[in-house]
């Protein structure tokens, strides 16, 4: 139990962000209305591939000989960033057929 | 200053997202928020690291970059819209795949180089590499049964259910042996498998009528894995994403239980099959067919029209011919309005994007509720390829596995026209006796066939 107090007090900040954060992204996405559901998971898609971030800080942080871990982190960055650009791409262009006609 | 563009960064990332709540600013809040993702990259790309130029390993990041830009746009540019839930499923399980790489590529660097390092650090990254994998593996059999492979819809063991537990709780086991054994990455490598194999079987049980939950949640286990990831690196832009699309994800599962009345549990389990026997009951009575004709006279003479469309009208990509319709109708005063049920399709929203491609006008799309109402007043109700959701026993037979289900009541509206391409019952594989009642006909097809029939007839008229 005093581990965990400990801990709590050690990340304040951190724990204060993180609840934030979740209610943040609750309180954006719920306004999101039911014709645009597709979209919306498209382009949370596109944003779930931010973990290339880490790919790259990673990939930065090695030393150039080591390729045990820079083969794979460079397999992780492409995987990602075919979700990041696919999935911006994908759902601009959904959302380009959304447009309202004007009426005659 | 790095800090800086972060934050910039993080901002536009969730301004991006609530400019989506509008169909008229979607657009642009997708621009700003990939601008957030792009200025998150060239931070990323940029910052100093202790010890590193910046330019160290750059081939390594330029080469996969700039190769999945190119796979990506190509992709994104020419997949159809009706194949929205494969693609979705195979981004998903890539980003998924991305994250399982990173921490256990991370858990590889704390096992071997044995620095001091926090128990909660390798619990993030045990999570990780778990939920990850799970999105993973996951996402893949979703795509399999969305594109129709027979294969995967067979992967589903006897006491699938007690397998999976003990899955679990093999990798819970695998933790604490990792942890007493002075962090041993052997037991990462049986994690990692386990993890996978869970995926496909956390999946595979779930099909039909249910995958646009399993996509929600899949995607939402994604944004948790990033998130996660976001804690390894100690990136906030990377968390706050993370959080975002994990927020998502869980808002639009649970918005597709309520859809179909059932709990998330119950899905998971793989519910319909279990309950499937009752309701034989309606089977004999007699059902009416329509001629080309008759339809289109019929339709000719009404004043609104209601479409109600379903996966058939997407499997047989009817939409534009739909479309087609509603014009020839509207040219002679018919008003013409499409229902859309929350879990029509195989994904959350999949019907409106399709009719968006078609060039239909989103204020003409309706709602469950609004439509419940209008339906009275409405001279015909064409279900396309729909069945489930039309279903009258969601609210008449409580034995009925489909029982408390909200449903579009087409059968108050005068005349409903059901074009089906046989008798067969929908995925929840009840039979349904709207087609047995006064008011129906059946017009039998394929979709896209038996609209362009309709729409040359009405032409003639």
């Amino acid at each position: 139990m005093e581990t965990l107090f400990n801990y709590i007090t050690e990340n304040e900040i951190f724990i204060y962000l993180l609840l934030f954060t979740i209610i943040l992204g609750f309180e954006v996405i719920s306004k999101v209305p039911t014709i645009l559901h597709t979209p919306l998971m498209s382009g949370a898609n596109a944003i779930s591939g931010i973990v290339v971030l880490g790919a790259i800080i990673l990939i930065r942080q090695t030393d150039p000989s080591n390729l045990t871990i820079l083969i794979p982190a460079s397999m992780a960055l492409f995987v990602g960033s075919i979700n990041v650009f696919g999935g911006f791409i994908v759902t601009d262009r959904m959302l380009g057929m959304f447009k309202k006609k004007k009426k005659k | 200053m790095f800090n800086l563009v972060f934050l910039l960064a993080a901002f536009s990332l969730v301004w991006g997202l609530r400019l989506q709540s509008n169909p008229e600013s979607a657009k642009k809040g997708n621009f700003l928020a990939s601008m957030g993702m792009g200025l998150a990259i060239f931070a990323t790309l940029f910052f100093e690291i202790k010890d590193q130029s910046i330019f160290n390993n750059l081939i390594w990041i330029l080469v996969p970059i700039s190769l999945s830009a190119l796979i990506g746009t190509y992709v994104a540019k020419n997949v159809q819209m009706t194949s929205m839930p494969q693609m979705v499923s195979i981004f998903n399980g890539l980003g998924g795949l991305s994250a399982v790489l990173l921490s256990f590529i991370e858990l590889y660097k704390v096992s071997s180089t044995n620095t001091d390092t926090f128990f909660s650090y390798h619990i993030t990254l045990i999570m990780s590499l778990f939920i990850g994998s799970v999105a993973f593996t996951g996402s893949m059999l979703a795509f399999a049964k969305l594109d129709g492979y027979r294969w995967s819809e067979k992967l589903s063991l006897p006491y699938q259910h007690i397998i999976n537990i003990v899955l679990l709780v093999t990798i819970i086991i695998f933790s604490y042996l990792y942890f007493i054994n002075l962090l041993d990455f052997n037991y990462i490598l049986f994690i990692l498998i386990i993890s996978l194999v869970y995926g496909i079987f956390f999946v595979a049980p779930i099909g039909g009528a249910d995958m646009p939950v399993v996509i929600s949640l899949l995607n939402s286990f994604t944004g948790i894995t990033a998130a996660l990831t976001g804690i390894i690196f100690n990136n906030n832009v990377m968390l706050l994403g993370g959080i975002l699309v994990g927020a998502a994800g869980t808002i639009l599962t649970v918005l597709m239980c309520e859809a179909m009345n059932r709990s998330l549990l119950n899905v998971l389990i793989g519910g319909f099959s279990a309950s499937g026997k009752s309701s034989k009951k309606s089977e004999d009575g007699d059902i009416k067919e329509i001629s080309d004709s008759d339809f289109a006279v019929q339709l000719f003479y009404s004043s609104n029209v209601i479409f109600v469309p379903g996966y058939g009208l997407a499997v047989a990509q009817a939409q534009k011919i739909c479309k087609e319709i509603q014009e020839t109708l509207e040219k002679n005063d018919v008003e013409v309005k499409y229902a859309i049920h929350p879990v029509a399709g195989r994904m959350p929203g999949h019907m409106n994007v399709l009719l968006a491609e078609a060039d239909v006008d989103y204020s003409k799309l309706i709602e469950l509720d609004e439509a419940n109402e209008k339906f009275t007043s409405t001279d015909v109700t064409i279900v396309v390829g729909a069945n489930d959701v039309v279903n009258p026993d969601a609210i008449d037979d409580s034995s009925s596995p489909l029982f408390g289900m909200p449903i579009l009541k087409v059968w108050e509206s005068k005349n409903v026209i059901v074009l089906k391409r046989s008798m067969n019952p929908g995925y929840a594989g009840v039979q349904n006796p709207l087609f047995f009642k006064d008011n129906s006909k059946m017009y039998f097809g394929d979709a896209k066939d038996s609209l362009q029939r309709l729409s040359s007839e009405l032409k003639n008229l």
